[in-house]
């Protein structure tokens, strides 16, 4: 027989239980909508890197959800982070995530030789579940073949980005130096503002193994160098190009960087600058707003933006997709999850975000608009239209490319500690091959 | 009643049962699974399927560099921070192993790295450590001393690791030592007080070979913990500078979580458990001997 109160505790539980299973049921999607909002009460998961323009977008949610009656759960991660959960979840199968943020040039061809992605090019393409306010031929064509792997559309861009060079105008001015257009007066430049006894060095860019491997691009393509070559899939680590660029990267930090420059990526870097004891930095003009936000630097206005200096075969910087909105290929709300994408990269959206989060979008009428560019200042917006022409890629465009910078990376920190790059060089080069190989 | 017949007759099996359960659930079969991820080729990068491989995994281990360097530098990280940490762990042991005014103060205050999120000592010690503007080159410079890179620098990023870990887990092995030295019997200090021992003896030929057991615990599993370190070493260096301080547990990680090479990185993982259950079973072993020789001066003491 049961004891009474043990009868009371089954009986409160079998209530909650009912109670529960009440309230997590969720209307059917267009049951209590009209016309306007088909999906209302329908819940997304949305998966975003710490990145500005999440926190942007994180704002303008609330529109989203007036609108539409769709409710975001936006969970944000920093990048490794997020491609670690993405992958793990997905992996597993049993993932709920709708849309998630995704590195195209990092992940896509990974994440969609394993089958994650929506090809959102049926949704793309469909004037039906697209409207023709979207504008398919506003958003730049390059950005969305970086985002094209085969025939499929991974993602929507969201981000773009080019390398260029950041310096201090009135250490430039005070040694009588004009702003570098090439290389060579880069280094000779840096040489001149570099003093080690007051902390005060001429050149600063990211040294950390993995990190470093995206920015030395420019420097790489200027040289002539390249990672491989696309057709015949042959490395090309050991060439005089790339061991050229790589031992001009290195000496340029070795002997002209901060002490600690090998632990650095792009927030450290910056902070350096924005503490005022780097003259000049090389990276990605989306991240500006570290240097020249009066509220996160102490030489705000004093800094200045210039498009990559030319190398032996000329200013070829990257020009590149940082960022997409994708779709999960197992998704519950396929439907919804487009209607958040849609509206995300929609032009009065990247307009916003545009000037809230001053993050470069992939909109050319977000950047014709006044508010779409406001927070982008002139030379900013000059070094953004010289560097049009620049290189899809930042990185080799391959399957395991994290395995690929890790071998690539090894290479460049053994030239910025003053190693054997030529040995360093030879060993990456047979490394770097075999992965290759191993995706034919 | 039935019912209560049967649990009466297999209660044996039946009471154990949710234990086992959760034993198999939790320990046994990750272990299980793991060993067979380490031999299947599976693996995201490549699109290889979990499909039965054999030990190709663990002749690819043979020869990688990467994988080689990792243990030599688990081993290097293991030697510096086990090796200070017990000995400075004892010293401060003995230290406050006696009666002074605000000794409980002191105890708590020791005790305090232990209890700190990892993470966050991570974050602390990155920007002490930072060579232009952290706090440790500023007091060196000051003092008009050599200001080393730390963790930026690719030979001094070990040892400087090393000492945060040090600084974290010197605490436990202080406790340990407490507590092993609060249940020494009393008898043997009161012989070598007659002998006219010095304080130095009691504690050279007493006190130290009858803490032998508790040093030994204290190290194995300091031992156990130092093999495994995982989070500070990620959250400061990743691996870096380069690969100079890329452990056998950071090396897995990167197999498993950037690169997706999932059978690979359960090869790692298998060999990783196979050393440090080897190393824990040798321990286990020295543990069990008598400390025949040690016990010498003590027996002499009583007669």
């Amino acid at each position: 027989m049961l004891h009474p109160s043990r009868a009371a505790i089954a009986a409160l539980t079998a209530l909650s239980v009912i109670a529960t299973a009440c309230s997590s049921g969720t209307p059917a999607p267009g049951a209590s909508g009209s016309g306007g909002k088909p999906y209302a009460g329908t819940t997304i998961r949305v998966l975003g890197a710490n990145h500005p323009w999440a926190d942007a977008l994180k704002l303008l949610l609330p529109d989203f959800e007036a609108k539409t009656g769709i409710k975001v759960n936006l969970e944000q991660y920093g990048e490794d982070q997020l491609t670690q959960k993405l992958t793990t979840e997905f992996t597993a199968g049993s993932s709920d995530i709708d849309a998630f943020m995704q590195r195209p040039l990092q992940e896509a061809k990974l994440h969609q030789q394993n089958g994650y992605y929506q090809d959102l090019n049926t949704y793309f393409k469909d004037s039906a579940k697209t409207g023709s306010d979207y504008d398919v031929n506003d958003i730049s064509k390059a950005a969305l073949g970086t985002e094209t792997v085969g025939d499929v559309l991974t993602g929507i861009p969201i981000v773009v980005e080019a390398e260029v060079l950041y310096y201090r105008k009135d250490l430039l001015q005070a040694a009588g130096l004009s702003v570098p257009k090439t290389l060579d007066e880069l280094k000779a430049a840096a040489a001149r503002l570099t003093d080690k006894s007051k902390e005060q060095y001429g050149f600063v860019a990211r040294g950390q193994r993995s990190p470093a491997v995206t920015q030395f691009s420019s420097f790489l393509y200027s040289y002539g160098g390249d990672w491989f070559d696309l057709k015949t899939k042959r490395a090309s680590i050991d060439t005089p190009e790339f061991i050229q660029a790589v031992t001009f990267y290195g000496s340029l930090l070795r002997d002209y960087g901060p002490p600690g420059v090998l632990n650095m990526s792009f927030p450290q870097a910056a902070a350096i600058v924005s503490q005022g004891k780097a003259a000049m930095y090389t990276d990605a003009n989306s991240i500006y707003q570290l240097m020249l936000d009066p509220k996160q630097s102490q030489v705000a206005d004093k800094m200045g933006v210039a498009p990559f200096p030319a190398g032996p075969k000329g200013a070829n910087m990257y020009n590149v997709t940082s960022w997409g909105l994708a779709m999960y290929a197992k998704a519950p709300h396929k439907d919804a999850a487009w209607e958040f994408i849609k509206w995300a990269t929609s032009k009065e959206i990247v307009i916003k975000t545009q000037a809230t989060g001053a993050v470069p979008g992939a909109r050319k009428s977000a950047f014709d608009d006044p508010q779409g560019k406001s927070k982008f200042p002139a030379d900013w917006s000059a070094a953004a239209a010289a560097s049009g022409g620049g290189r899809g890629y930042d990185r080799p465009l391959i399957v395991q490319v994290q395995k690929g910078r890790d071998i690539i990376g090894d290479v460049i920190t053994t030239s910025i500690q003053g190693g054997d790059i030529a040995g360093a060089a030879k060993k990456a080069q047979v490394e770097f091959q075999t992965l290759l190989d191993s995706e034919k | 009643m039935t019912g209560g017949g049967f649990v009466d007759r297999h209660a044996r099996w039946l009471f154990p049962a949710p234990a086992l359960m959760f034993v198999f659930a939790l320990m046994v079969f990750p272990i299980l699974y793991t060993v067979w991820t380490s031999l299947t080729g599976w693996d995201l990068g490549t699109g290889r399927p979990p499909t039965f491989i054999g030990p190709g995994n663990y002749e690819k281990l043979l020869g990688d560099e990467r994988f080689r360097g990792a243990i030599g530098r688990t081993f290097y990280f293991t030697a510096i921070a086990v090796s200070v940490e017990v000995v400075l762990g004892v010293a401060i042991a003995l230290i406050l192993n006696r009666e002074f005014r605000g000794r409980r103060f002191v105890t708590s205050i020791l005790l305090l790295p232990m209890m700190a999120t990892p993470v966050a000592i991570a974050m602390v010690w990155l920007l002490m450590y930072e060579p232009t503007a952290g706090i440790v080159n500023f007091v060196l410079r000051s003092l008009q001393l050599p200001t080393p890179l730390w963790i930026a620098g690719a030979d001094s990023v070990i040892p400087a690791l090393a000492l945060v870990d040090i600084w974290e887990w010197t605490p436990m092995v202080v406790l340990i030592t407490l507590a092993g030295l609060a249940s020494l019997p009393s008898d043997p200090y009161e012989a070598a007080a007659i002998d006219g021992a010095s304080s130095l003896q009691t504690i050279r030929l007493i006190t130290l070979p009858l803490l032998v057991p508790t040093i030994v615990v204290a190290t194995l599993l300091r031992l156990i913990d130092a093999l495994k370190t995982f989070d500070i070493i990620y959250t400061m260096t990743g691996g870096g500078p380069g690969f100079s301080s890329e452990t056998l547990n950071v090396f897995s990680y990167q197999q498993a979580f950037q690169y997706f090479s999932f059978g690979y990185a359960s090869s790692v993982l298998v060999v990783f458990f196979a050393i440090v259950l080897s190393i824990s079973l040798v321990f286990t072993y020295v543990r069990r001997e008598p400390p025949s020789r040690l016990a010498g001066p003590v027996a002499d003491g009583r007669r």
